[in-house]
């Protein structure tokens, strides 16, 4: 039996501690109700537990988070999935800018559109790996100083191919994939264009698999499809831009 | 003419009758400047020489000596060597000059030009060593009124909530330097002498070593544009969290530690792959705005339970009074103000050299400020950058800050000669280095009790100042103007430091 707690016109911070108070006591299903902005919910949070948020939720969701799944039944604000480590954050709606920022684990998926900036200086190490899944569209900047991980973009109900600027500028790790064509002129310095072979479409088969999981829409359409894989030109993007003194 | 062909920088020379050919400058130099030739050792390359000054600490016979600039330029006021040279190297290259330490202008420095006040006959001088001086120090939110109430059984409770406060024994903290910037041994030196004296040390932006977790209480975790080894655990560990926005060194920039100094301690350490360069943006991509700023200093309290002060930091810019009143609005407990000399490992020589304000100036200008909206309660002040002596803190104090950081003074106290070759990874003295020879070259132990020595001999000459001035805690000190007069200041300055003339 889920534990629900009503957030109407509850302040964040009493929010997160009933949340904490929960998790503490062992509860792996909390519902909370009537959610309107709240900022930081399970932010910085550790623990295996499921929080369903009724409402739309605050900037800095699941920020800094550690394990746990969040999913959001309306859209998010600013930066959902910010600095996360592991769990996953399924969103059913839209989110704003900077989503998944500096994330280094975890998985993030929104079901349509997301802002500026979306998956910026992500990065992975070792096992911690970050993936954004978005169905929708992104605005300009996507991936920039990416240093690890994986976006995918679906671009579900877009026509006409890819044209935000500052795509992936800066990359020096990591990969996006965008179902579909991107126009040559956003891709950003340290930006290059990569082979789509068959064994990356089997890669990012779990993450579409997963996502019509959460938004039911259907596998073996999406993933049919054409896709653009952008990779980092080096590791090392500005290593030839200094002399010594 | 081959543009590469400048003159030597450094001659060095071996002084045949004392050289007894031990060798030890050969395995000193990381730079290549000496070699075994025959049963003689010689200058190979008087060139690779830093003045880095290794060779001649460890020469048992006083035999080596360096002279800057053996070779002279025409003289000229304006082509300096320094101008021709960087000219020389940027025809060759078609590059951004990277230099490393603070500001090597010769700019004047305003420090020298405060002088300190002392009692005479009247309001008589106190013997620090008879009376108690108090130099405790608070870093955090100041309540602007307490109140009170009465319990049923008639004690007086305090119903004000408190904020969560740094207590500083000493107003001197040592910076924020990284783990890869520096050494896990400088690391662990700066924190045995931060616990020893009562004070704090920042991490840097390049996460926590697990052999630092004994000192974590010291410690004062940093967050930057590039996440670098920010997790949950590393946030509770701190003592404090401070956001790093600018660096007194390189001011508007982002930071990258090239690839090459990212091996697996610091890789694990800073959570990215090995041989990756760690790029730092120069924004904080969430952040945007003041209300961007204020959003993760509530995010970091909200993550930490509301139990650990946030510190932002700033680079002293031109407006850096009107930024840090909205950083006191933002609900940081301290803002930490760099002055345009302040040290880095690297630095692009045009931004090191050029951009930025003096703390002397910011400080107080950030201090009227704060007071002038009525919100200096609701930030420490902290002052970064140059500082070198006991006097420095002392007028930085006077000028408005409650404590101030010191990094290159620290670094010097445990051999450090300036030599701001920090970007090459090759410190001969382990501390600006990950290469292992040269690390276990500095003994945490030996150089954390250096360290600690300086603070300890600093704190008492502030002791002594205060004592000298009339004054006995360091709140009576702090923002207190009137105790500094300004030498060969000009009017415009003299208002902005709030400080009078000598003989005014």
């Amino acid at each position: 039996m889920a534990t629900h707690i009503d957030a109407a016109g509850v302040h964040y911070t009493p929010l997160n501690q009933q949340v904490r108070t929960a998790v503490a006591a062992g509860e792996t299903e909390i519902v909370l109700d009537h959610v309107l902005g709240q900022r930081f919910i399970a932010d910085g949070l550790v623990g295996e537990v499921t929080i369903t948020v009724n409402g739309v939720p605050g900037g800095d969701l699941g920020m800094f988070m550690r394990g746990p799944t969040v999913v959001v039944h309306g859209n998010a604000e600013h930066a959902p999935g910010n600095t996360m480590e592991a769990g996953t954050i399924v969103i059913h709606g839209s989110a704003g800018d900077a989503v998944a920022h500096s994330m280094r684990g975890g998985k993030v998926f929104v079901r349509d559109d997301i802002g500026y900036r979306g998956g910026i200086h992500m990065k992975a190490y070792h096992e911690k790996r970050p993936y954004l899944v978005v169905g929708g569209d992104a605005r300009s900047f996507l991936g920039e100083h990416m240093a690890g991980g994986t976006i995918l973009l679906l671009r579900l109900n877009a026509t006409g191919s890819f044209a935000e600027r500052g795509l992936a500028s800066g990359i020096h790790g990591g990969e996006v994939f965008i179902r579909g064509e991107v126009d040559d002129r956003c891709l950003a310095v340290g930006a290059v264009r990569m082979p789509f072979e068959e064994e990356d479409r089997a890669r990012i088969r779990p993450l579409v698999e997963e996502y019509c999981r959460y938004f039911g829409a259907d596998v073996g359409a999406i993933l049919a499809g054409e896709y653009t894989r952008i990779g980092p030109e080096s590791t090392r993007p500005f290593a030839g831009k200094y002399t010594w003194e | 003419m081959t543009i590469g062909s400048v003159p030597l920088r450094y001659k060095v020379t071996i002084d045949p009758e004392r050289c007894m050919e031990c060798g030890r400058c050969i395995e000193n130099c990381p730079y290549g400047t000496f070699r075994k030739e025959g049963d003689r050792i010689i200058v190979a390359v008087s060139r690779n020489c830093t003045a880095c000054h290794r060779c001649i600490a460890m020469c048992p016979r006083d035999a080596i000596s360096v002279v800057e600039r053996p070779v002279d330029y025409r003289s000229h006021p304006l082509w300096t060597p320094e101008a021709r040279e960087a000219i020389y190297n940027q025809a060759r290259t078609g590059k951004i000059i990277l230099a490393g330490m603070g500001n090597a202008l010769p700019l004047p420095s305003i420090f020298d030009r405060l002088l300190l006040d002392a009692c005479q006959v009247t309001n008589p001088s106190i013997d620090p060593l008879r009376e108690p001086m108090e130099l405790r120090t608070y870093l955090g939110k100041k309540p602007s009124k307490l109140a009170f109430r009465r319990t049923e059984t008639g004690d007086v409770e305090l119903e004000t909530k408190i904020a969560p406060n740094l207590m500083i024994e000493t107003p001197i903290m040592i910076g924020h330097m990284s783990y890869g910037a520096i050494s896990l041994n400088a690391q662990l030196a700066l924190a045995r002498a931060v616990h020893e004296t009562g004070t704090f040390m920042g991490t840097g932006e390049g996460g926590m070593h697990p052999d630092l977790h004994p000192y974590q209480d010291r410690l004062i975790v940093q967050v930057a544009s590039g996440r670098f080894g920010v997790d949950i655990d590393y946030l509770n560990r701190g003592a404090a969290i401070e956001i790093k926005i600018g660096q007194g060194a390189k001011p508007g920039i982002g930071g990258h530690l090239p690839g090459e100094k990212v091996g697996p301690d610091v890789s694990r350490t800073r959570m990215i792959p090995e041989g990756s360069d760690a790029i730092s943006p120069a924004p904080h991509h969430d952040i945007y705005s003041i209300e961007d700023l204020a959003q993760l200093v509530r995010s970091l309290k909200e993550a930490t339970g509301w139990r650990k002060p946030v510190f932002v930091k700033i680079a002293a810019v031109h407006n850096v009074a009107a930024i840090a009143a909205g950083i006191a609005r933002s609900g940081a407990d301290a803002v930490v103000v760099d002055g345009f000399r302040g040290g880095t490992g690297a630095a692009p020589k045009v931004f090191r050299d050029h951009v930025g304000i003096p703390i002397e100036a910011a400080i107080s200008a950030v201090d009227q400020k704060l007071r002038d909206q009525g919100v200096r309660n609701e930030v420490s002040v902290i002052a970064s950058g140059g500082l070198r002596n006991a006097a420095d803190v002392t007028k930085a104090i006077a000028l408005g800050a409650d404590a101030v950081y010191i990094g290159t003074a620290a670094l010097v106290a445990m051999g450090c000669r300036v030599c701001g070759t920090c970007y090459r990874g090759l410190c001969p003295w382990g501390i600006a280095t990950q290469r292992p020879d040269l690390v276990a070259r500095l003994d945490p132990v030996l150089e954390g009790e250096h360290v600690a020595n300086l603070i300890h001999a600093w704190t008492m000459e502030i002791s002594e100042l205060m004592g000298a001035a009339g004054i006995n805690a360091i709140e009576s000190l702090r923002g207190n103007r009137d105790r500094l007069r300004g030498y060969m200041l000009d009017e415009g300055l003299l208002q902005v430091l709030d400080v009078r003339t000598v003989g005014a």
